[in-house]
Parts: C-alpha cells; sequence; structure tokens
C-alpha cells in the first residue's frame, strides 16, 4: 500500500517535472514573437529603455513611418511572394500527382529505373548548382524574372515521393479501370477521378509547398535584382540596412507585418500541419 | 463473345501502360533543364576561369583545370568556411536530438499519460513555420548593442550595471556586443536553428515512436523491464531507421545553412570570419564585386562531394552494425541450436 502510495507520488512529481518543462518551452516559442509585436506598438525611446510585455499606444504612428519609408513596400512584396509560391504550389502540387500516378497506374519499361532516379535525386540540395542554374538562366535572359523560381517546381522529388507513398495506399486501381471501361480517356481519369481523391495528401502538402516557398531567400537573393520585384524574406532583409536601424518601432512594425500571416495561416492549420509533419517523417 | 471479353481487356491494359511515359516527361523534362544541366553546368564551370568584374567585362569561360580548387582552398576561406558550418551544426544538432528524444520519450509513455499533447506540439512547433529570415533580423535587433531588449533585459536584473547602462556614453564598458563577438554569433545562430527544429524533429520522433508495434512493449513489461531499459534496448534500436533519417536531412540541410547565419551578419563585424558558412561564401564569391563563377562553382562542388560522402558514411555506419548484429545473434543461435 505504501509502495503503491510512494509510486504514485513519484509518478505525480514526474509529471510536474514535464508539465513544467514543456511550459517552459512554449515560452521559449512564443517569448521572440511577444517582444516583436509589443515593440511594434512602441516608440523608439521606449524600446531603448527596457524590456516590456505592455503594449505601447504608437503602432499608428509607426505604420505611418513605415508608410512614408522609401523602397519598403511590404504589401508589394506580400504580392510578389504570394504570387510566386501560388503558382510554385500549383505546379508542383499537379505535376508530382501527375508523375506519381503514371508510376504506379502504369507497368511501362523503365518504371523502375525512373523511381529509382527520383529516389536518388531527392536528396541532392538545389543549392549545390544554384552558380550553374544562375549562369544558365543568365544566359537565358531569365534573371530578374520569376520563371526560374516557379516552373523548376514542376520537378519536385521528395513531392512525387510523397504522392506516390498515397497513391500505393490509398487510390483502388478498380476505379479507374471502370473510368477507362466507360470511356473515359486517361489523362480526363487523372483530372477528374484521381486527383480529387487525393485531395487529402493535396491539402497537406500545398501549406509545406507554400511555405517553404514563401520563406526562401537564397534563390531569390541570386535571381532577383530590382526592387520592386523583392520576395518578403528579401525585404526583410533590407531591415538591417543602417537606415532602418535609428527606428526600432518600425523595425519590429515591418517583422510583425511579415510574420502575422504565417501567424494566421499556422494557427488555423495547425492541426493538419502537425499530421502532416508526422506523416511525411514516417513514410521514408 | 464471352471468350474475346478478357482478351480484349487484355489487349487494352498493355495499350494503356505507354501513357505511362507521357504522365512522368514533364517531370523529367524539367527535371533534366532546370536541375540536371545545371549541376553539371556547376562542374563543369568549376574547371573554368569564368567572371564578370566590377565593370562588367566577361573573362572566360577558359579551361583551368583544378586552378579554381586550389585557389578556394590554399587562397580563399573554403575550409574556415566548412568549419564553421560543421561547428554550428553540431551545437545545435546534438542539444536538439537529445531533446526532442527526451520529449517524445515523455509524450508517448503510457504510464504518464501527458494532456495537452495536441497544444505543446503546435507551440513548440511554430517557429519551424515562420520565415528564417524574419526570425533572424528578429533575434538581430533583440540582441542589437548597446539598448536591445536582452541588454536592457540583463541591465534589469542586474547582470550588467545599470547605472552605468543609462548612461549612454559608459554604456560601452557594460552592455554585451554580441554581434561583434565569433562565439557569441556562433551559439546564437545555433540557438535559432535548434529552437527553429527540435519541434519537427519532436514530432518525427513521436511519431516513429508510436509505430512500434505495443505487444513489444507488453511483452518486456511483463518480463520485468523497467521504463528505462525498456527505452535503450527496445524503442531506441527500432527507431535507428527514424533517427538515420533525421541524421541525414538535419545534415543535408545543416551543410546548405544560408538564412540565418547571413542575417546575423552585421556590417564589418570581426565576427563573420567565425559565423560564415559554405553557402554564404559561394553567394559571396559569385554576388558581391568580381562575380567569379568558376570559383562559385569549385566551391559549391565541394559542398557537393562533402554532403554526398557524409551522408553515404552515416548510411553504412548505421546499416553495417545492424547487418553486423544480425550476423551475431544468428551465429549465437546456431551454437545454441547445436548445444
Amino acid at each position: 500500500m505504501s509502495r503503491n502510495y510512494s509510486y504514485s507520488r513519484s509518478l505525480a512529481m514526474e509529471r510536474g517535472v514535464i508539465y513544467i518543462v514543456c511550459i517552459v518551452l512554449c515560452l521559449m516559442s512564443i517569448m521572440p514573437f511577444a517582444v516583436m509585436f509589443v515593440n511594434a506598438t512602441r516608440d523608439n525611446y521606449a524600446i531603448q529603455q527596457g524590456m516590456s510585455l505592455i503594449p505601447g499606444d504608437r503602432l499608428l504612428v509607426n505604420l505611418k513611418t513605415l508608410n512614408e519609408r522609401q523602397n519598403f513596400n511590404v504589401l508589394q512584396g506580400m504580392w510578389n511572394s504570394l504570387f510566386i509560391a501560388t503558382w510554385t504550389t500549383v505546379l508542383a502540387l499537379y505535376f508530382s500527382t501527375l508523375t506519381a500516378y503514371g508510376l504506379v497506374v502504369y507497368r511501362f519499361r523503365g518504371r523502375q529505373l525512373a523511381f529509382t532516379f527520383i529516389m536518388v535525386v531527392l536528396m541532392i540540395p538545389t543549392q549545390v548548382s544554384m552558380v550553374g542554374f544562375f549562369t544558365f538562366m543568365f544566359k537565358l535572359n531569365l534573371v530578374n524574372t520569376y520563371i526560374p523560381l516557379i516552373v523548376p517546381a514542376i520537378a519536385s522529388p521528395s513531392l512525387v515521393f510523397f504522392m506516390r507513398q498515397y497513391m500505393i495506399a490509398g487510390l483502388p486501381l478498380e476505379i479507374l479501370e471502370a473510368a477507362r471501361i466507360d470511356g473515359c480517356s486517361e489523362l480526363r481519369t487523372f483530372n477528374t477521378i484521381a486527383m480529387p481523391m487525393m485531395k487529402p495528401a493535396l491539402a497537406t502538402q500545398a501549406i509545406f509547398t507554400f511555405v517553404a516557398s514563401w520563406n526562401k531567400l537564397f534563390e531569390p537573393t541570386m535571381l532577383i535584382n530590382s526592387q520592386n520585384k523583392y520576395t518578403m524574406p528579401m525585404l526583410v532583409s533590407l531591415l538591417k540596412s543602417d537606415r532602418f536601424r535609428t527606428d526600432y518601432g518600425t523595425v519590429y512594425l515591418a517583422l510583425s507585418l511579415t510574420v502575422l500571416p504565417l501567424f494566421v495561416v499556422y494557427f488555423a492549420l495547425s492541426k493538419y500541419i502537425i499530421a502532416g509533419v508526422a506523416l511525411g517523417g514516417v513514410k521514408e | 463473345m464471352t471468350n474475346r471479353a478478357p482478351k480484349k481487356r487484355h489487349a487494352k491494359g498493355v495499350d494503356t501502360s505507354r501513357y505511362g511515359y507521357f504522365f512522368i516527361a514533364p517531370f523529367f523534362l524539367i527535371y533534366l533543364v532546370f536541375q540536371a544541366y545545371p549541376l553539371l553546368n556547376t562542374i563543369y564551370l568549376a574547371f573554368q576561369k569564368y567572371m564578370i568584374t566590377g565593370t562588367n567585362k566577361v573573362v572566360g569561360p577558359t579551361f583551368v583545370g583544378l586552378a579554381n580548387f586550389k585557389n578556394v582552398l590554399v587562397k580563399g576561406s573554403t575550409l574556415q568556411a566548412f568549419e564553421n558550418t560543421a561547428v554550428m551544426w553540431l551545437i545545435n544538432f546534438i542539444p536538439q536530438i537529445l531533446l526532442a528524444l527526451l520529449l517524445a520519450k515523455w509524450f508517448t509513455d503510457t504510464r504518464l499519460k501527458i494532456r495537452g499533447q495536441g497544444a505543446f506540439k503546435v507551440m513548440i512547433y511554430m517557429p519551424n513555420i515562420i520565415t528564417a529570415a524574419s526570425i533572424s533580423v528578429l533575434f538581430y535587433s533583440l540582441f542589437a548593442y548597446p539598448q536591445g531588449p536582452i541588454n536592457s533585459l540583463l541591465a534589469q536584473l542586474g547582470v550588467i550595471d545599470k547605472a552605468l547602462y543609462a548612461d549612454s556614453g559608459t554604456a560601452a564598458l557594460t552592455a554585451i556586443y554580441f554581434l561583434e563577438k565569433g562565439w557569441h554569433t556562433r551559439l546564437i545562430i545555433a540557438f535559432i536553428n535548434f529552437w527553429m527544429w527540435y519541434g519537427h524533429t519532436m514530432i518525427v520522433l513521436i511519431a516513429g515512436m508510436l509505430g512500434i508495434s505495443p505487444s513489444l512493449f507488453e511483452a518486456a513489461e511483463v518480463d520485468g523491464a523497467s521504463p528505462n531499459q525498456i527505452f535503450t534496448k527496445i524503442t531506441l534500436p527500432l527507431l535507428k531507421p527514424i533517427l538515420l533519417y533525421t541524421l541525414i536531412t538535419s545534415l543535408i540541410g545543416g551543410m546548405q545553412m544560408y538564412d540565418i547565419p547571413q542575417m546575423m551578419q552585421m556590417q564589418g563585424s570581426p565576427a563573420k570570419t567565425m559565423t560564415m558558412t559554405v553557402t554564404m561564401y559561394i553567394m559571396e564569391l559569385v554576388y558581391t564585386g568580381t562575380k567569379d563563377y568558376g570559383r562559385g562553382a569549385a566551391v559549391s562542388v565541394l559542398l557537393f562531394l562533402v554532403t554526398a560522402v557524409l551522408s553515404i558514411i552515416l548510411f553504412y555506419i548505421m546499416r553495417d552494425k545492424d547487418a553486423t548484429r544480425e550476423r551475431k545473434a544468428l551465429k549465437k543461435a546456431r551454437k545454441e541450436a547445436r548445444a
């Protein structure tokens, strides 16, 4: 009896420690952003006086200052990133599903080889070929356009791999056969029957593809040079310049504006995102 | 009629198989043009003298053999950049995997029944989804000198002298100039990486642990194994493939580290030599001043080789151990059978 009691007591203590650690970790996640949002509402003098978690009343003033800054158009940057990320996501998802479908549904010669190829190139990071990519785009006159940032997404090996795994488990081939017998063309079968059945997988992967494209810095930095075409992360890098360093309130406000859309998306879809992360790890 | 039906279907099946080529064609076409060719082009450029000077004069490409490699390895900062990348990756990865394992162990422990796991996961994973550039500039601002929030906090806590701190003339004596110090900056960069990624690793490991058959744990418990024994003898060995996956993806990602260290760079800061990563070095070669594509390509090829070799080594270390263990077990079993 007493042994049982001490066991449950040590268990309660262990639990207590775990909850405290988890709460500390949660605070660690949120604190930098909390400071950022709060400082976005304070003026430069208040920020330099010390850290605080009580919002100030300078939000509108900071917004006005930020708006008057030359060459820092948050809305333009957001629009550019939105444009690139949306097209990247649409192309990556459609063509990856198409490729996976080709590999799963049809038994053609070289099918295994094609899949092995995709598995091998999956591991090659794009950064290592950026120099050759850039000089090639330069020759094609595509530097400072969005084409080199969007079109390569048609070939996304990891997405093909994921969609293939999902299809093997979740696409009944009998339905496709039935559509075929009804005289449905192959591409139409894919578009009207297979694609809709992939919706759950597509939804999760859409979030990840979109966010990954939105967050990219290395590739656009190398390829884009006129400031009205800057993506959001490229604009963020401008905030480090001395011209912004004189007024911290606007720096924090600008940062908040870049983070806010992701916060909204994340907290709205967190359930699916967390499930998607778990799925990605196990499938491998 | 009934005789012909299956034959016809068979004929049709053979007929449709060629569609496979059409379906995978766009992928391969785009891959060849936008990824395979650029990779080969990079390798080709690594052996050429090819640059655009500050006055927009194009030099080359002319074949120079291994001169670019020799230049970046002997004269350039390649080795330093590799060292910086490796050091910053290691001080992020080791605590990351340990904390992720610990949290995953807690969250999957049926004895503990931790509540609110969903909320914890959402909060802990959150930094991973936010733009790394924004996070870095945020930390850059938090660690500003002399009156950034971290220095203010340290003053409020009494770690650095408040009286001196209030007087901006003497602030330099006490406030810490974080981003000017090599190790300070390295640790901040490693911390951001750790902070952004341990939640991701934790979720992957939890998924892996939940994938282990519960009957194994039950059997061990019945045999009187302690929770720690179960963790080290059952959970960890069975988690090996996922640990390997985590290690390799983190290593490949870590070798490409760019956004965070780049954003942490203060103009003209002496910390740069200790925090410049390989991709930052490539960018510096091909983007600032004389655009030297030959040398940039040479560093890229080295990065590619190092990444590939490391992944292959890791893969084989993890695989061989398994194989030898299996062989040993087999031998033992045979011995026992003979006895």
